[in-house]
Parts: structure tokens; sequence; C-alpha cells
């Protein structure tokens, strides 16, 4: 769907995560993704947008396998992380997800502690190897989700207490503590004020640093001020897939421009 | 965890790129883990479905006999000087010739018709033979005769009940092995039986007698039968199909759509969620103390059952309706106030006929939770032996009357083990009328079934 | 039966009344229909509703002179009185119409006086119950000392009075048979709502969940039937006489089972409402952090769900206690106390049975004592029951 030689350009001068390959994804007789072909390179924030309805949301949740869940749901083409394809039979999706993480549209923390909130996926995964570890680790996360300095006194209380836009950053914190090599994040900010999204926002640029962020957003300024990398749907169809400036700047394709010039969406 | 190393150093890098198609060990056990925790479901399900299973086809194996009963067919001749001795063929005479003399009738007919078969049965005895009817054929044949007068003097041919160890025999209840040591039966009286059924003249056939004959005695299960009971429970079922509608779906429609939330209203709502948890005992105790002690109405009789009931069913009506009344949107309330109905003309007019399918399902539920309860009514005086069908209604509501479930229990208690036939018969019965109940309820739902 | 003619007497001036009100409303309205405030059939109503409504109060107060022994039963004056109530209610409605009486705001005030009367009931039969076990629980005290009742070990009623009416051994059994089909019913149920909510195929749980919920549709009696020829015998033989623990075919474990199977569906429905209650967002969170479903279930979805089914477990407690069939049946007669599970013995509602079936003689503190019995067991299970109802609304306030 879109211009193939410039993306590739880019693309050698970094890793390649994540290579979609003629993705189709059916809900009943309803095709939802149409033949989507990308490319999501390591250490760098890519942000797919497009109108509601656009598919952006699917395409993100096949890349973790999340839509194995819905029974209606059926995939083809496919998907590979690191080379490996994720929907080979021989992969264990609760490996996969241990790798691909995920943050979702609302904040949704366990209602258990601060501190369980954040060991939980240390622990179901066994990453820590003792009590001291596991406490590092949690730090460590809290830390890299700029909450600890906020919730270091009080982590046995429950992660439901947090504002809103704490208990999403709680949520990231969760993710990252798991050492995953690629972060989702389903429109992470959508529930937030606006205060709370610069925090998250902030975050996410120093998330770069350590793995390949994906993230969904409705909002093109977003997309502007986090990401490297812009995809843009419509209809299931991956429109544009290139530089977010380039993008924004001088966008190709005629939709591309209607939605970013506010047209459709 | 103030006192945490420094931040980085206590995790490790993530060097770990494994593959995701090597599962690595721990997310074996993870996942062998996984399938036992499903398999503890599943065999969870597993011990329900058996159960049911096995519940279902106990009763199914004990009861079906019940639906069967051995009877005896010899021609009899109807000897008019014992029977009618004036020779009147009046009714009002003859019925004062008591069961007894019917019993000698039959007896000597037996007899005669053994003898005349040239059977070789060591130790068989004229006692034998005579036992082997029912101690209910007398009464049988006396009210055929009542009811035919011109049968007296001719020989007809008789179909009576056999006694309940020989009908047993032919259930395979009873066996040779088990007479010997039963004092009430004899393995002569059995080859008997297998002589007289060889030449056809004992017969195991369908027994509508078990649904339309009133209960009996000790002594007689082959006779009981479920026709009161049936009876008594449908009077029942009546008076809280009445009493119970119409109350609860006003007190629903009170509290779902006019009733200002207030300390009342709240305590009338907590008060209905109780009393749908309240033991039924307590509200056997409550009919015991208020209906028949207080009020002084009599024992025994469907109607304090069914006023009983009603108050045990009425929570579940008023939760049933109250569902249904709240699933009719508010747009219809709002249309209808919009053209200028009053609240009380919305509610009857538009909002209880869209809830109307709903309230029927809980209804038809609530009665067969109603038809099935027992504990309440022993406290009655339901248990009682009534062998008289009672009146048609309303003054059949104040007959004594018993209960499908509450014969049930009383079967139960009975010594002779015939009567566990009989009981698990009637559960069968029981068990019909409550799925053609659910079934219905489960056809309205499906038929009227409206998605807004 | 001068009442039940009166009774018809009324009714038949009531249909009168609905349709001389009718017409008297037409011709009072004159030629314009449309300046009335109600619609004629209202005025009908009025007068029917006004004729009826006396008349029944006036029975109804009848009836309650004749409970309390004031008024011989169902004499002429009652049903004379009955209708003269009627007469007077019919003439009020008649003179009250006219154009601008409001007919339809005094239907619908009567309607909803009506609607009123029928939710009291709920308040009426609990007070009935209260008052009836409180009443006779007190004449029951002033026979018998309330301390051995309730603190009595010995449990012998005898015909001839100075019976020992000790509770405790009845409540160790209800509590011992309770606990045991607590332990059957409660890890069935539970598991087998989890299976059904988070594992099982739509075809799987369209089959599996409707006979599932067969097993709360069997009435007592019949588990109390399969418990007595069934189940009691089969525990006899091979359990109990091997390993020498008795003889008896009824049980507390033969209840016990037999409650905890009629149980199953009761706890599996309130367990499956309060699962599928807990938000899709944390199964989702689990899930994208690499949970497996087991590990979803256990961590996230138990701990969150826990308030909920600690309230359904009390619910189920409650029912256990208050049982009445399967143990009659099931369980024996023999109060004692043992710790022996395979010995028969007895429950509090067996012996409210026992004591008030059959000739009764409400002077005597052997058939008494079934009512400070009742009174004990309504009281134990309407706080388990407003335990649970408090704990599992809270719980479904906190995901609204």
């Amino acid at each position: 769907m879109y211009d193939t030689t410039r993306s590739e350009a880019d693309v050698s001068q970094q890793d390649i995560k994540i290579s979609a390959r003629n993705v189709q994804v059916y809900y009943g007789d309803k095709h939802a993704i149409k033949d989507v072909n990308v490319e999501i390179l390591d250490k760098t924030v890519t942000a797919f947008i497009g109108p509601s309805g656009c598919g952006k949301s699917t395409f993100l949740r096949c890349i973790n396998r999340m839509n194995d869940t819905i029974d209606i749901a059926r995939i083809e083409g496919e998907i590979r992380l690191d080379g490996e394809d994720v929907y080979d039979r021989r992969v264990d999706p609760v490996q996969l997800r241990a790798k691909v993480g995920m943050v979702f549209q609302k904040p949704n923390p366990f209602p258990k502690s601060i501190y369980d909130n954040v060991a939980y996926g240390p622990r179901i995964h066994g990453l820590a190897r003792n009590k001291a570890d596991l406490d590092g680790i949690v730090e460590k996360a809290l830390r890299g989700a700029a909450l600890w300095n906020e919730v270091k006194d009080r982590l046995q209380e429950p992660g439901t207490g947090l504002s809103g836009g704490q208990q999403q950053r709680l949520c990231i914190a969760r993710a990252v503590a798991t050492a995953p090599e690629v972060l989702l994040m389903d429109e992470p900010c959508s529930a937030l004020d606006p205060i709370a999204t610069g925090q998250v926002e902030e975050l996410i640029d120093q998330l770069r640093e350590q793995f390949s962020v994906v993230i969904v957003t409705h909002s093109m300024q977003q997309a502007a001020r986090v990401s490297q990398k812009t995809a843009f749907f419509h209809l299931g169809n991956l429109v544009e897939y290139g530089d977010t400036n380039d993008i924004f700047t001088k966008p190709r394709d005629s939709r591309t421009e209607a939605y970013i010039s506010g047209r459709i969406g | 965890m103030t006192d945490m190393p420094i931040p980085g150093t206590a995790r490790p890098t993530p060097a770990r790129r494994s593959s995701l198609i090597e599962v690595d060990p721990r997310t074996r056990r993870r996942n062998a883990a996984e399938k036992r925790f499903r398999t503890y479901g599943a065999v969870a399900i597993g011990i329900a479905v058996v159960a049911l299973a096995v519940l279902l086809a106990t009763i199914i194996r004990d009861g079906s006999g019940a639906f069967r009963q051995t009877y005896l067919s010899i021609p009899v001749t109807l000897d008019a000087e014992r029977l009618d001795p004036k020779g009147n063929r009046d009714v009002a005479e003859m019925s004062s010739v008591l069961t007894l003399a019917y019993g000698q009738v039959l007896d000597t007919a037996l007899d005669q018709a053994v003898s005349g078969m040239d059977l070789q049965i060591q130790g068989l005895t004229e006692d034998d033979i005579d036992g082997l009817i029912s101690r209910e054929a007398s009464a049988q044949l006396r009210s055929r005769v009542l009811d035919n007068p011109e049968l007296i003097g001719q020989t007809v041919d008789v179909n009576v009940l056999v006694n309940g160890r020989i009908d047993g025999y032919f259930k395979g209840r009873v066996t040779m092995a088990s007479a010997e040591r039963d004092s009430n039966i004899s393995p002569q009286q059995l080859m008997l039986a297998d002589a007289l059924a060889e030449r056809d003249l004992l017969v195991t056939r369908f027994n509508r007698e078990f649904i339309t004959n009133p209960d009996a005695s000790d002594q007689r299960p082959e006779a009981a039968g479920l026709g009161v009971a049936i009876l008594g429970s449908l009077y029942m079922m009546l008076v809280v199909l009445v009493l119970s509608v119409p109350i609860g779906v006003a007190a629903s429609i009170y509290l779902e759509e006019f009733a200002p939330k207030n300390r009342l209203t709240d305590i009338i709502e907590v008060n209905i969620a109780n009393l749908a948890a309240v033991p039924s005992i307590v509200f056997g105790i409550l009919g015991l103390a208020v209906f028949i002690n207080f009020a002084g109405l009599p024992q025994s009789a469907p109607i304090v059952g069914g006023l009983v009931l009603t108050l045990m069913t009425l929570p579940t009506i008023i939760i049933s309706t109250r569902a249904a009344l709240k699933a009719v949107p508010p747009s219809i309330r709002d249309a209808a106030l919009g053209v200028g109905a009053s609240k009380m003309q919305s509610v009857f007019h538009h909002v209880l006929p869209l809830a109307m399918p709903g309230i029927l399902t809980g209804t038809i539920i609530g009665l067969a939770q109603a038809l099935g309860e027992t504990a309440p009514l022993l406290l009655i005086g339901m248990v009682a032996f009534v062998r008289e069908f009672p009146a048609g209604p309303p003054e059949g509501l104040f007959d004594p009357a018993s209960a499908l479930p509450v014969q049930i229990y009383n079967w139960t208690q009975r010594s002779d083990p015939a009567f566990v036939e009989r009981a698990s018969g009637a559960i069968i019965i029981l068990l019909i009328f409550l799925l053609c109940m659910n079934l219905l309820a489960i056809y309205l739902r499906r038929k009227f079934e409206r998605r807004w | 039966m001068p009442m039940s003619w009166a009774l018809l007497v009324t009714l038949l001036l009531a249909g009168a009344g609905y349709l001389v009100g009718r017409s008297r409303a037409f011709s009072s309205a004159g030629a314009d229909i449309r300046l009335m405030h109600s619609r004629p059939t209202y005025h009908g109503a009025s007068v029917a509703l006004l004729t009826v409504a006396p008349a029944l109060v006036v029975l109804l107060l009848a009836a309650v002179l004749r409970m309390s022994g004031l008024l011989a039963a169902d004499t002429a004056a009652t049903g004379i009185a009955v209708l003269i109530a009627a007469v007077i209610g019919l003439g009020y409605g008649i003179s009250r119409i006219n154009a601008a009486f409001q007919a339809r705001n005094a239907v619908e005030r009567m309607v909803l006086t009506f609607l009123i009367l029928c939710s009291m009931i709920a308040i009426a039969t609990t007070a009935g119950i209260v008052l009836s076990l409180i009443f006779e629980t007190g004449s029951f005290f002033q026979k018998y000392s309330w301390h051995e009742f309730f603190f009595g070990t010995e449990w012998t009623p005898r015909f001839d009075g100075n019976s020992q009416l000790g509770m405790l051994p009845l409540l160790w059994g209800t509590l011992y048979i309770s606990f045991i089909a607590l332990l059957v019913a409660v890890p069935i149920g539970l598991m087998a709502a989890i299976y059904l909510s988070e594992y099982a195929s739509p075809r799987v749980r369209s089959i599996a969940k409707p006979l599932v919920e067969l097993l709360a549709g069997i009435p007592t009696i019949v588990y109390g039937l399969f418990a007595l020829i069934t189940v009691g015998p089969l525990l006899r033989d091979a359990i109990a006489q091997p390993l020498g623990l008795g003889n008896s075919a009824s049980s507390v474990l033969t209840a016990g089972l037999v409650m905890g199977i009629m149980l199953i569906p009761f706890v599996s429905s309130l367990s499956d409402d309060i699962i599928n209650a807990v938000p899709q967002s944390l199964r989702d969170g689990a899930l994208g952090l690499g949970s497996t479903p087991s590990e979803i279930v256990r961590q996230v979805v138990m701990p969150a769900a826990l308030p909920g089914i600690v309230g359904a477990v009390l619910l189920a407690a409650s029912r256990a206690i208050g049982e009445t069939m399967i143990v009659v049946l099931g369980a024996g007669a023999a109060a004692t106390m043992s710790l022996n599970p395979l010995e028969a013995m007895t429950t509090i509602t067996v012996k409210i049975v026992s004591q008030l079936t059959g000739d009764n003689d409400f002077s005597s503190p052997e058939t008494l004592v079934a009512f400070a019995l009742g009174l004990t067991l309504f009281v134990i299970t309407l706080g388990l029951n407003i335990v649970a109802l408090i704990i599992v609304r809270k719980y479904r306030e906190q995901y609204e």
C-alpha cells in the first residue's frame, strides 16, 4: 500500500524488530485488517494513527496475540518477531506476551498493592532469584515509570487508590518490570488529563532507549510529539508508513493528507 | 525498600534473547499447572453431571416399576346368597354387606380356579392361595358390584390387584430366596404365581390407578396411588397462582415504578431479599401459628398449604417481576407521559404489557419451586393419611388433602419396601410436572424474547 | 353462608355502580364530553371501587374479630354489615359525580393504595414470622429454662414430661452436616463456575450449564430419597461397616454429601455472576503481561472476586443450615454429639419437624420447643443472609 523504497532505506540503518507480511484479520465475516505489511524498528517509537474503527488497535493486538481470546477472530499472514513467526504453532502465546508487553486504554491496576502490581509479571515469569532481587526490579520499574518518588512510601497500599495518571504509569511500570522487548500501548492517554498525559508521553520517550514501543493514538499531536515512525490506517488498510516528520509535513497519500488536515476522522 | 541497591544493578540486563519457538522449562511448568487447573474444572463439571445422571437413573430404575402393576384375572361367581341376601338388588340394602363377604367370594373363586389347574406344589395351603390377592381387591369388587347391581348371580371375569410381594416378584424385587425369610410371602405362593402367569391369568401391565387412586394403608402398597396428592397439589397451585401473581405484580409495580427512595421502601426491599432466603420450614411454622392456631383454618387443607406457599413464592415473583419491569426502557415511559398519560396509565397501558413475558416466566418458575416444596407442608398437617378426594373448589380447598412431595415423604416412612417403588414413581410424576413447567417457561422466554 | 352471599351481592352492586357512574358522568357532561376532567369509565370505576372497598374492610374486620374470639363464626349480622357498607360506599360514589370531579386521580389514588398494601405484605410476613416465633418461644421459656435450652447437651423429649431439651446436640449436628455440605459444594461449585466462564467452549457451556442448573430445579424431597435409599446404604456398606465406624445408613456424611450436591448449582451460579462481574480490563491486563488463564483466575480474578464469593458461601451456608428434607431422610434422629461423620446425628430442622408433626399439644414444652428451635434457626440464617447480602452488594457496587 505504501511506498516501500523509502521505508526500506530507513530500515537499513536500524534493526527490524517486528515485520508483518500480508496480515489479514477477519472478525466473523468482517474483514477488519486488509493485507497489512509493515516493519517496526527496535528502540523506536512507532505510532499507529487513523480514524476510529480503522483497525489500528486490532492490528496492535495481533502482535502479541491478544486476539486469540476472541473466538470469532481469524488471522492470516505472518508477523515475525526477531524473525520468528509469532503465529507459528510451536509458539507459546504466554511466552510471547512476556516479550511483547501491553498497556491498555483504561488504567487497569489489579486490586492488589502497588508493589504486588509491579511484582506480578516478574513473579509469574520467574525473573527474580530472591526477595531482594524482586525489590530491585520493582524499584527500577517504578523509577522507570517516573512513579517511584510518588509511591515509595506506600508500596503496600492498593494500586486502585492512585489517581488516573498514576494508575496508568503504574500499569506501564507493571509492563516494564517484565523486561519486555516490545511494548504495545493502546491509546494509553485517552483516559488521562493533559498533565498526566504529558508525564506519560515523557515516559514513552525514555522507554525508547530500552526497547521498541508501538503506540496507538487518536491524537495526531501526540503521535507527532512522541513517535519517530508513524503508520496511518484507514478502513483496515495501512495507507502510509514512514518517518513521523514526513507523514505530517508531506504526506504522499491524499487520504493521509485529508486525515491530518482534519477532513476525515 | 529505602535501603535498596543502586537501581539497575539488581536486575540482569535483558540478555535473554531466547527464541520464541523453544518453550523454556519454566513456561513448560506453568503450562502443566495450567492443564492441571483446567482438569480440576472439567472434573468439577463432571462430578456435577455424573451426580445428576446417577440421581435420575436411580429414581427411574426404582420408580418405573410403579407404573406397572400385576393383576389377576379370574372368573368369579357373584353369589347372590352372600352378596344380596334379601334379593332385591337394592343398592341401599346391598351396601350393608361388608367387604369381608366379597373377600370370601373372591377366595372361593380363586380356590376353584387353582384346584381346577391340577398343580403340584408341595405345601401349598389355602391361606397361601387366598393371600395371593391384595387386601384391596375385595373393596374393588364391592364397589364394582354396587355400581352395577345386576351383575349379582352372574359369573364375571374379574381383574383384581395381587399382593404387593407377588407384584414385586414379577418386578424382580422379591425372589425365592427372599421369600424364604419373609413371613408375608412363601415360596409356594411364588410358584403358584408362576403357574398362574404361565396360563396368562396373572398379567403385569400399565398401572393407570397409580395416578388416579388415593393413598392406601401400610399393608396395601399395590393399591396406593397419587390421585389425592395430585389434586391437593393442583388446588394449592391454584391458590398460589390466584394470590401470588396479583399481589406480587402489584408490589413490584409499586416498588419499581412509584416508590420514593426512603426508609420504608428500603425496609421493604431488605425484607423481600431476606424472605427469599428464609428457610422454608420457618414458613411452615408461620403457617401453623398464624393460619391454623390463630385464624382457625383446618389442618391438612390445601388452602393453608396454598397460603404458606404463596408467602414463600412472593419474593421469587417480586424479584423476577421487578427485573422484567426494569428491562423495559425508560423511553417507553417517557413516550407515554409525553402524550399526556398519567404515570399510572403509562405503567398499566405500556410498561406492564411489555414486561408480561418476563413476569410470566418468573411466575412459572416460582410455581415450580412451590410445587416441589415439602418441609412447610409437613408442619401444617398435610402429612395426614387422606383417602377421600377433596370436593371441587372452592369448598374443596378446605377439605383435607395430601400433596405430591408430602405423599413421597409419607411413603418413605412406610416399612414395606414396595413403597420405595411408589415413592420413586411419584418423584417421576413430580419431575415430569416440573419439567413441563420449566419447558413452558423456556418456550415463553424464547418466544417473547425482546432486545431493546 | 351469608358471608359469600354478601360478597356476591357486593360485587353485583359494584358492577351496577360502574354502569350507573358511567352513564351519570355522560349525562352530567351535557353535550360536550371534552369538558369533563376524567373519562366516564373512570367515574364508573371510582364508584365500583368505592362500593367494594368499604365492604372488604368490614369483611376483614369481621374476620379479625372472629379470630380473636369476640364474634361467633359467620353470622347473618356480619353479612348485613358488609352489605350496608357496600351500599353506603355506592351512594357516596354516585353523589360525587359531576363534570369537575377528578375521577381519574381518585381511582389512581385507590389503585396506588392497593399497590402499597401489596408491597407491605413482605413486611407483614416477616412480622408474622417474628411475632409467632417470639410469642410461642416466650411461652416455652415459661415452662422450660432458657439456660438449659441453649446450653443443655442432652436432647431427650419424653411424653410424661421431665424432658431434657438441650439444643447443643442439634446445633452440632446442623453445623457438622452444613460444614460437610459446603466442603463438597464450594470447591466443586467454584471450579465448575470457573471452568464454565473461563474455559468451556460455547458449545460445552450451552450443554453443561443447563445440566448443572438442572440440579437446582430438583426438589429437596428427591435429594432426600436419594440419600435414604442410594447414598446412605452405599456409604454404610462401602465405608462405615468395613472400617467399623458404624452401621447406620443415615449419617452426617450421607446428608452432608447429598446436600453438597444440591448446593453445587447454588454456589456455581452465584460464583458465575461474581466472576463475570470482574471487569474484562483486569483479565486483559494480566493476559498482556503473559499470564496463563489459570494464573489470571487464581491471581487476579479470585482476589478481586473474593468478597463476593465469601458472600455466596455464606448464602450457601444459610441454605444448608435451613435445609430440612435431606436431613430428615438422610441424617437420622439421634441427638448425639460426636466427631464420627458416619454416625447418625440430627439437626434443628429435623427436630422441628418431629416435634410439630402429628397431634400437637400447644401447652407442653415438647411441642413449644419447636418454636424456640425455629427462632434459633431464623436468627442464625437471618444473620448469615444479612451479612452475605451486605458483602455481595458492596462487591457489586465496587464494579458498577
